[in-house]
Order: C-alpha cells, then structure tokens, then sequence
C-alpha cells in the first residue's frame, strides 16, 4: 500500500517512508543470502576451471622435475577434469587427484548408512509409538536437543577415546579377532585404530539426533487412523508400526536420513580427531574401482578396518599448502563434493515430493 | 518377504556362525601402515603398493618381482626427500609398499626404539637417550647422513630493511624470556612495528637444532610464535605479512623464493660478513651455525629384508639424484662415500 | 485373525467371533488368552530393542560427560588435567602457551577471547541479517519469493564449513578485506584474521537464525495483526512492534542457538583465523578460538599423555560447557516466554 505520497498529514508520510526504507532492508537483507551463495559458488568454480598463472616458483618447480618426462604427458588443462577425479594425490599438483578421498567418503557413507538407519528409526518410533508422555521421554527429548547443539569436535573426541582406542581396554598393542570365513580370513581389529569403521560410527552419533527427530516427525505425519484401525483389525503393536505406520512414514524418514547423511559427509573436524590421514594415496581395502571388487573381493572385508581419507579433509589438506596451484585444486574439490551434496540433496527432495502426491490420507 | 526367502536367510545366517565359530583372537603387533598406536593422527602417506604383507627373506630373487613393505617416519623436513625416494623406488618396485610418514623427529625416534620402524628420519643426530632407549629394546641401528640443510630464516618479500641479522639477534628475539616485540627494538633504524613470528613446533628436530644452535640449549624458545607442524602454514603466514619473520628448512624456502626473502646470517659480531643459504654455501660449510646434516637411522634388523637393503642402496646411490629436484643440497663426495660404507659394513654382517 | 475350526473345507463355517459361543475362545486359546505367548514376548524383545535405541543418545551423553571428566577433571589414577593444573590459573591467567620448555602456561583467555571475537563479529553480520530476512520473509515476501529463498537458504546452510574457510581465506581476505582496510585505509591486516573468518561464520549462521525465526514469527496469529492494522498502524509499525516482540522468545532463542554454534565453529575459522593464541580485540590479527586449537593439536604430533595433549580435553570440556549452557539457557528462554495463543 503505497499511500505516502498521498496522505496530508506529514508525520504518517515520514512514518511510511521510513517503513518502506524497512521493507528495502529486509528484501536486501534477503537478498544478501542468495548473492553471498552465487558469489560464493561462482569464485570457487572460476578457481576450479583453470590453473593459476605460473609464478617464478612454478617454473622453477618444472624445470626441477623435468627429469620426469612422463609428467608433462600427465599434465591436465585444468584442475577439474576426468583425470582429477581418477589420480590420487601427488606432490606434483597438475598430477594431484581426488581418488583416495571419493572411495573413503564413499566407504563412510554406506557405513554411516548402515549404523544409523536401524538405531535412529528405533529410537523415533520408541520415542513416538512406546513410550507414554512420561519421564524417560521428556528425558530422552531434550538430551536429544542438547546433543544437536554439541560442536563436532566433541564428538570427535568421544569417538578417540571410545572407538580408536576403546578407553585402552586392550592394552597397547591390542588385538585382532580372527574369523574364518571360509573363502577369506575377516580380521577385525581391537580397538578399531583409526578405520573407516570408526569414523563411521563417529559420524554416526554425530547425525544421530537429528535422524530421530526427522524420523519422529514423519512419524507424527502418519494419521492415528491408520493406527486405530489396524488395532481394530487384531494387529499387535509392531505388526501396526511394521506394516502401517512405517511405510507410510516411509519418505518422510528417508528424506531426513538423506538429509542427515549429506551433513555427515561434509564433516572433517571429527574425523581429523579420530585420525583420517591428511595425506593418503591408497584407497580403503586396495579397491579402487569396480573392477578391483571383482579382481580382490576381500577388499571389501579389509576395507572397513583400513586407513581412509574424505573428501573435505582432502580439501583442508590442500588448503593449507602454499603453492597457488593448490588453491585451484582445493577448489576443483569443492565443486565436486558440492556436486555430491547437490546430488544427495535432489535425490532426498524427490523422493519427499514423489511419495506425497502418492499418499492420499 | 515370503516365507521361504525367510527361512532360507535364517539358516545361511546360521551356518556362517557355525563356520565363523567364535573367532580366533591373535595380538596386534607390528601393524600395517599407517595405524599406528599413539592416536594421533601424523600425515602419513600410504600408497597403493600390490598387497605384500609377507616380508620376504634374504633369497636370491630377482629385483623385478621384490615385494615387502617399508616402513619409514620421523622429520618432517627430511620427509621430501625420503617421501621422494619412496615414490620413486616404488615406480621402480611395483611390488614394494613405502610408507612415509611426518610426525616430527621426536616422536619418530621415539616409535623407532621400540622397534616399531625400518628407518627413521631425523633432522638433528640422535639423542644418549634415545640411543639408551634403543639398547634397552634390543634395537640395534645404523646412522646414515643422507643430504644437508640450511635453516633458513625467511621474511616478507616487501621487507626492505631486514638483509641480515645476527646471531646475537636472533638469539635475543628467540629466548624464552625474550621480551623483543617490534623490529625496532632489534635494530633503531627499522620500524616501529610489532614482529610475527613463525617457526617449528616443538615436536620438530628443526626446533630442537634451531634453539640449540642459536639460543643455546635444545628445546629453549619463546612461546608467543605460531608454531606449526606443516611448514605449508610457515611458508604462507611469513608470505602473508608484511612484518614477520619465520624459520624452517631451506628447501621450503627454496620452492617459494617469489613470495619469500631470505636472511643472511652473521655467526660472529660482524654483519657484513653475513652468509645467504645459497646450495654452494651450505655445501660447502659458511653459511653457519644453522648448516646440518639430515640422518636417516636404518633399524639393523630391518636390513635383512631385502626390500629395505636395496632402498636405503638406493637412497644412497641412484635415488641421490631426487635429493636436488625437492631442493635440498646433496653430500659432498667424501661424506656420501663414508654413509656408502657403513651400509656395506653393515650389510656384510 | 480367522475362528475357523480347522477341518472344514468351505468357508460358510467361518463364523466372526461374536457368533461364536464364549467357550471357544477359551478353548481355542488364542495369543490374547495364553499367560504365555510367543508373540507377546517377541512384542517385549522389540519394544526392549526399541528402547536401547532410544537410550543410546543417553549413553552418549553420558560416553561424552565420562570422557572429559576423566581426561580433564579427575581420573583415578591421578593423571588428568586439573590434578595438574589448578583451575585458578586456567581461567585467568592471560597467556597460553603449554609447549614452553620449563613453565608452560596454560591460561584460556586468549583462545577464550578468540572464540569469542569470531563468534561476535559473526553474530554483529547474521543475527540482524537473520531476522530482517525472517521478517520479510513471513511478512512482506510473495510466496514466489519464499519458494525461491527458502531452497537458497537451505543450500547456505547445507554447505561444508571447510568451503566457508577456504572462502575466507582465499577470497575474503585478499579480494574484500585488504583492498579496503590495507590499501585504501592503511591497517594492516594479517593473511590469518579474524574479520575474515568472523564473516563468514556470520552468513553460516544466517540461515538458522532465519528459519527459526521466521518459525516464531509465523506462529504469532493473524489476530494480532489485524487488531493492529484496525487501530491504524502502519506495516512497519505492526511487524516491528506487535509481530516481533510477540515471538520474541523464538527469536531471542534462535539468536541463542546461532552464537552457540558460532562458537563451535571448527574448519572455517582453522583455516582463516590463524594459530597463534592472541589476547586481543584487533579483528584484523590472526587469533587462535578454542575449536582451532584442538584440531592443531590432533593434527600435529605431540605426545599422547604429555600435559599439552591433556590441555585438549580441558579446552574440549570449556567448550562443552559453554555450548551445552547456551543450549540450555535458550531452551528455557522459549519455554519461560513463550506467549500462547488461542
């Protein structure tokens, strides 16, 4: 309503203008997200899409190492290419790649997967179909609250002491459990040193509030009528939240799990504190690629108990080097674990907005 | 899920557990690369070798199909040459798995008396503690000088005033209880402003030859510096300000000169005698005090593998030539033959 | 459930239960009737199973509050960090330097200051930021405009914080930071500051203090704003002086929640703010905040069990501290005041 300059009497006017500067502020403020997070992204890209200039020291680098001729056969146009995503990490940074860190994100990321789903969902359908409004549950709310508002490190430190070294339970040396699986030997080590498996569970206790709340609000989504009529009809309780109430929460849970994953994937602080390696060239269990399943497949089973990177602790790694072409490849890591957030982030709206045209209560 | 899909699941469930029975425990010793037991999380590198677990025996098998795994940590200013060498020796060897790591002399020393390495890297000569620490595990090792270092004192490129300093200045800015904040008070004719300083922290053998061999006692420095590990950070806190001044080894300077200047240093009362860390000064002994030699100690064990004799001949033969291209500056002809003899005298036996 | 007697082939004999006479059901013995059944044990494991899982966020809570009490305040075998260092000189003594040789020092202030001042100039930049946004959001803005904002600021907040430093350090500093303050103005500004990383925590904080915000405001009933617009006020009037302080306690408590995270802020202000502790109020120095202190320590290589590594849980135990009462307090800020309306 746009009355200032109509009205007679002159204090209203003042009164109204000075809210439209209001209104302009907010837009801006507004605004101001959405132009940080273009720049943001546009920086980093331009960054990643061509090297730096080379200065002084990189040509007297490549005169240094010239005695590798197959180097410069090696040498990519620029940082983010097909080859970066395939090579591992190198002192030479035109050879420098992302490989070690996609496969341990991506070991991590199942993992995480795998201990979070189960717990999560039980605890939010617990907290939502058992238990009565009582103590346990008010208890268990709000430490859930708390626990979404500690820092990540804490959360590091917990899984040091708990997961890599298991409160030096099994002396310094510590042991290995055998197994004998028939076809290959599972070796599991105590306490789990710094494995995938154990920034795997880290993570997993990381995301873990915020899994149960999402999961206990899709939950609540689900009509008590689904509910009441499946009592009605002779069912137990878990056989009501196990076929009725569980699918039918189902997209509302998936939706929070993948948001949570992709929160998880791009935390470093953690699992720099239970001691992922800042500089690895090897992938978890030796495999590299799908063929290297099929060619070693007791990978699979060394590579939970393995050394590992991530992709963001890859990224701090080249961060912190002082040669300019590793701030261009630090950036060609961005755009690629932006993509992989991106992806996961798309997948989870999707499914969020497939499920609730098909569900008509 | 149907019944029988169930059922067949329970009953495969079933039989691994009667295969797996209840496991077998065995202590974890010597562990793979990288896991180590200290907690911390050291930059290690480990590398995508074939899967040679066993370490294989002294028998006559050709280089080509040599296979074993190296175990290598300690300095972090040794660390490029030695990490250099390991990716190099490995393009040679595919079969071979080199893992170098960078977890600062000390505590490299300290893992290597327990016997826990094949070779050490030390950036200052091992300590009569460490050597007792050594006999009391029954580890008996080898001492080898592998290249030298000059200790660089480096500032900013737009710093125009500061050429030289000497000993006496640096000891001053550097002790414990130095109460030196601002470039004036080193020197009237410079600024007024307040110095950042950079250097090693204190698990780095390049703290402990810096205070040593300036302030006077190992160990001995002021506290109120950024000290680091990664000498990356060094290299971009001095290039990032106009008024610091920072330390580390000479081959960090070297691969950055355009956003670095280095000082030269005066080791008696006369600046103009001031020497700059050139290759041929470092080589050949004036630029001093802060010239050292870098060590590797080889444990003597190790050496029967055979995968870890032909490195270390490598390191000291064909592999020397690397030692140039990451900016450190090679023995002279006599020392080198001297490491090249204690190898073989120790291998002979 | 069926109440079939079992041998009969046609389903005419099928009869629902209340037809049946009383003495079936007892005969018949169904799950419900049995003292015990398998069902309802398998009902009592899954409700038990259910139940651990929901107390393990408990167990985690307690794993945490266990592992610092015994690494930093008291451990049994004497070797924590207060038995060493009393808590006097820890909370006020004005240098930190636990790596000195012959008297380490070990006081929080200067990391405390530093956590502080990222975490203030964060919030100077995303608290207000944050609720104009909130504002316009659910008073002013199209709903075309939310459907674009919304989806924006859940990207910003979905963002890792390792991007946010590397923007701090490589673009913030040299491209915002030093053309204005070093080149036009004149003061020196380090390569590791303070303003760089405090700004980009601010925008990492924007979004949640606009979503909760905006939550509190849209919660407060049309009602109140009608009632305003009836006596005459204008927009700005309403939605500044009816809207606002009637969700205040959302906002005062996301504006709570926000500076708790700002100050568990590890990556961005490890990668921007520097490593050297400094006791200053100079946003343009580089100064070490706790979270950055404990990540350099586990990166670099000091000895586990030597003084300086036990210094980490005693910064980890401030921290925790520090975030769990913000937690707290805003918890109850929302619950003490919140208006309820019909």
């Amino acid at each position: 309503m746009n009355v200032s300059g109509n009205l007679r009497e002159p204090a209203l006017a003042k009164r109204h203008r000075i809210g439209q500067l209001f209104e302009w502020a907010c837009c801006g403020s507004t605004w101001f997200g959405m132009v940080v997070l273009s720049l943001l992204l546009l920086s980093i890209g331009w960054k990643a899409m061509a090297w730096p200039i080379p200065d002084a020291d990189a040509v007297d680098r490549a005169a240094a190492t010239k005695t590798d001729a197959k180097a410069n056969a090696l040498l990519s146009p620029r940082p983010l290419s097909t080859r970066f995503l395939t090579s591992y990490d190198s002192r030479v940074p035109q050879k420098a790649g992302i490989k070690a860190a996609l496969w341990g994100s991506l070991w991590l990321l199942v993992f995480v997967t795998i201990t979070t789903v189960p717990v999560g969902v039980g605890a939010a359908v617990y907290l939502e179909e058992y238990s009565n409004e009582g103590r346990w549950k008010r208890i268990i709310q709000v430490n859930l609250s708390n626990l979404a508002g500690v820092p990540s490190i804490v959360y590091g430190i917990l899984g040091l002491t708990v997961f890599v070294r298991m409160f030096g339970l099994f002396g310094h040396d510590g042991k290995v459990l055998d197994f004998n699986l028939g076809f290959a030997m599972l070796s599991i080590p105590l306490p789990f040193e710094r494995s995938v498996i154990s920034g795997a569970l880290t993570l997993s206790l990381l995301v873990l509030p915020t899994v149960i709340v999402a999961a206990q609000e899709a939950l609540r989504a689900v009509p008590s009528s689904i509910r009441t009529a499946s009592y009605a009809l002779g069912a137990t309780q878990w056989q009501t939240i196990r076929h009725q109430v569980l699918p039918a929460a189902m997209p509302g849970i998936m939706t929070g799990v993948i948001l949570s994953l992709s929160r998880a994937m791009g935390e470093t602080a953690p699992l720099i504190m239970i001691g992922a390696l800042t500089y690895l060239a090897k992938c978890p269990g030796k495999i590299d690629s799908l063929s290297a399943v099929w060619q070693h497949p007791t990978g699979l089973l060394e590579a939970p108990f393995d050394v590992f990177t991530s992709l963001p602790i890859q990224i701090f790694n080249w961060v912190s080097r002082a040669q300019p072409e590793y701030d261009h490849l630090a950036a060609a890591g961005i755009m690629v674990l932006l993509v992989v957030l991106m992806m996961m982030n798309t997948a989870a709206i999707l499914i969020r907005n497939r499920f609730q045209r098909r569900t008509q209560w | 899920m149907s019944l029988f899909l169930k059922r067949t699941l329970w009953l495969s469930l079933l039989i691994v557990v009667q295969t797996t029975g209840c496991g077998s425990v065995r202590d974890g010793g010597t562990d793979p690369a990288g896991k180590s037991n200290s907690g911390n999380t050291g930059k290690t590198v480990a590398t995508d070798g074939a899967s040679g677990t066993s370490e294989t025996s002294n028998t006559d098998k050709p280089t080509v199909g040599m296979t074993g795994k190296i175990t290598i940590n300690g300095s972090s200013t040794v660390y490029p040459i030695s990490q250099a060498m390991g990716e190099e020796f490995m393009n040679l060897h595919k079969g071979v798995d080199v893992s170098v790591g960078e977890s600062g002399t000390g505590p490299g020393l300290k893992v290597f008396a327990e016997g826990k390495l094949d070779i050490a890297n030390a950036s200052r000569p091992i300590k009569p503690a460490e050597v007792e620490a050594c006999k009391a595990a029954n580890v008996e090792f080898i001492e080898l000088k592998v290249a030298i270092d000059g200790l660089s004192v480096v500032v900013n490129p737009e710093n125009d005033w500061c050429k030289a300093l000497t000993v006496a200045q640096l000891k001053a800015l550097w002790s414990p209880d130095s109460k030196i904040k601002k470039w004036k008070e080193l020197n009237d004719a410079w600024p007024d402003e307040a110095i950042d300083l950079y250097g090693a922290d204190h698990a780095s053998g390049t703290f402990d030859y810096f205070t040593e061999a300036i302030v006077g006692k190992s160990k001995s420095s002021r506290t109120d510096y950024t000290p680091s590990t990664d000498d990356n950070v060094l290299v971009k806190g001095v290039s990032g300000n106009k008024f610091s001044l920072g330390y580390f080894g000479y081959a960090y300077y070297a691969e950055n000169k355009s956003k670095l200047k280095v000082v030269s240093i005066a080791a008696g009362e006369d600046i103009a005698a001031a020497v700059a860390p050139t290759e041929e000064a470092i080589l050949s002994g004036t630029y001093k005090p802060l010239s050292r030699p870098l060590y590797i100690y080889v444990n003597k064990a190790s050496l029967k593998n055979r995968q870890v004799a032909e490195f270390v001949k490598y390191y000291l033969n064909d592999g020397q030539a690397w030692v140039k291209t990451v900016r450190y500056v090679q023995l002279p002809a006599t020392d080198l033959d001297a490491a090249r003899k204690t190898l073989s005298e120790a291998l002979a036996n | 459930m069926k109440l079939c007697p079992t041998k009969t082939a046609s389903s005419e004999s099928c009869v629902s239960v209340a037809q049946q006479s009383p003495s079936i059901l007892v005969k018949n013995s169904g799950s419900l009737t049995r003292r015990f059944s398998w069902t309802r044990a398998r009902e009592q494991v899954i409700r038990l199973v259910l139940f651990l899982c929901g107390a393990l966020s408990l167990l985690t809570t307690a794993g945490i509050i266990v592992v610092l009490f015994n690494e930093a305040i008291y451990s049994y075998a004497g070797t924590a960090f207060f038995q060493t260092v009393s808590i006097t000189d820890f909370l006020f003594d004005t240098v930190w330097a636990p790596q000195h040789p012959d008297k380490p020092r070990f006081g929080i202030l200067p990391l405390l200051c530093g956590t502080f001042v990222i975490a203030g100039l964060g919030g100077i930049i995303g608290l207000p930021i944050g609720l104009a946004s909130a504002i316009y959001l659910s008073e002013y803005a199209k709903p075309k405009m939310r459907r674009i904002v919304k989806p924006v600021l859940e990207i910003l907040a979905g963002i890792p914080t390792v991007v946010y430093g590397y923007f701090a350090l490589v673009f913030v500093t040299p491209y915002l930071l030093r053309p204005i303050f070093q080149t036009w103005l004149g003061i020196n500004v380090d390569i590791f500051n303070a303003l760089s990383a405090g700004i980009v925590v601010g925008v990492m904080i924007i979004p949640t203090v606009c979503s909760l915000s905006e939550d509190a405001l849209r919660a407060v009933p049309r009602g109140l704003r009608e009632a305003g617009y009836a006596l005459g006020s204008t927009k700005f009037d309403v939605s500044l002086k009816v809207v606002v302080p009637a969700a205040l306690s959302g906002i005062l408590a996301s504006f709570l929640l926000a500076i708790a995270r700002a100050i568990g802020e590890t990556m961005a202000v490890t990668i921007a703010a520097g490593q050297q502790p400094r006791l200053t109020l100079n946003p343009f120095r580089g100064m070490e905040t706790m979270t950055a202190y404990i990540v350099n320590i586990s990166l670099g290589d000091t000895e586990a069990g030597s003084m300086e590594y036990k210094s980490l849980y005693a910064v980890a135990l401030s921290l925790f501290v520090i975030t769990l009462s913000m937690n707290v307090l805003a918890q109850w800020v929302l619950k003490r005041f919140r208006e309820v309306y019909e």
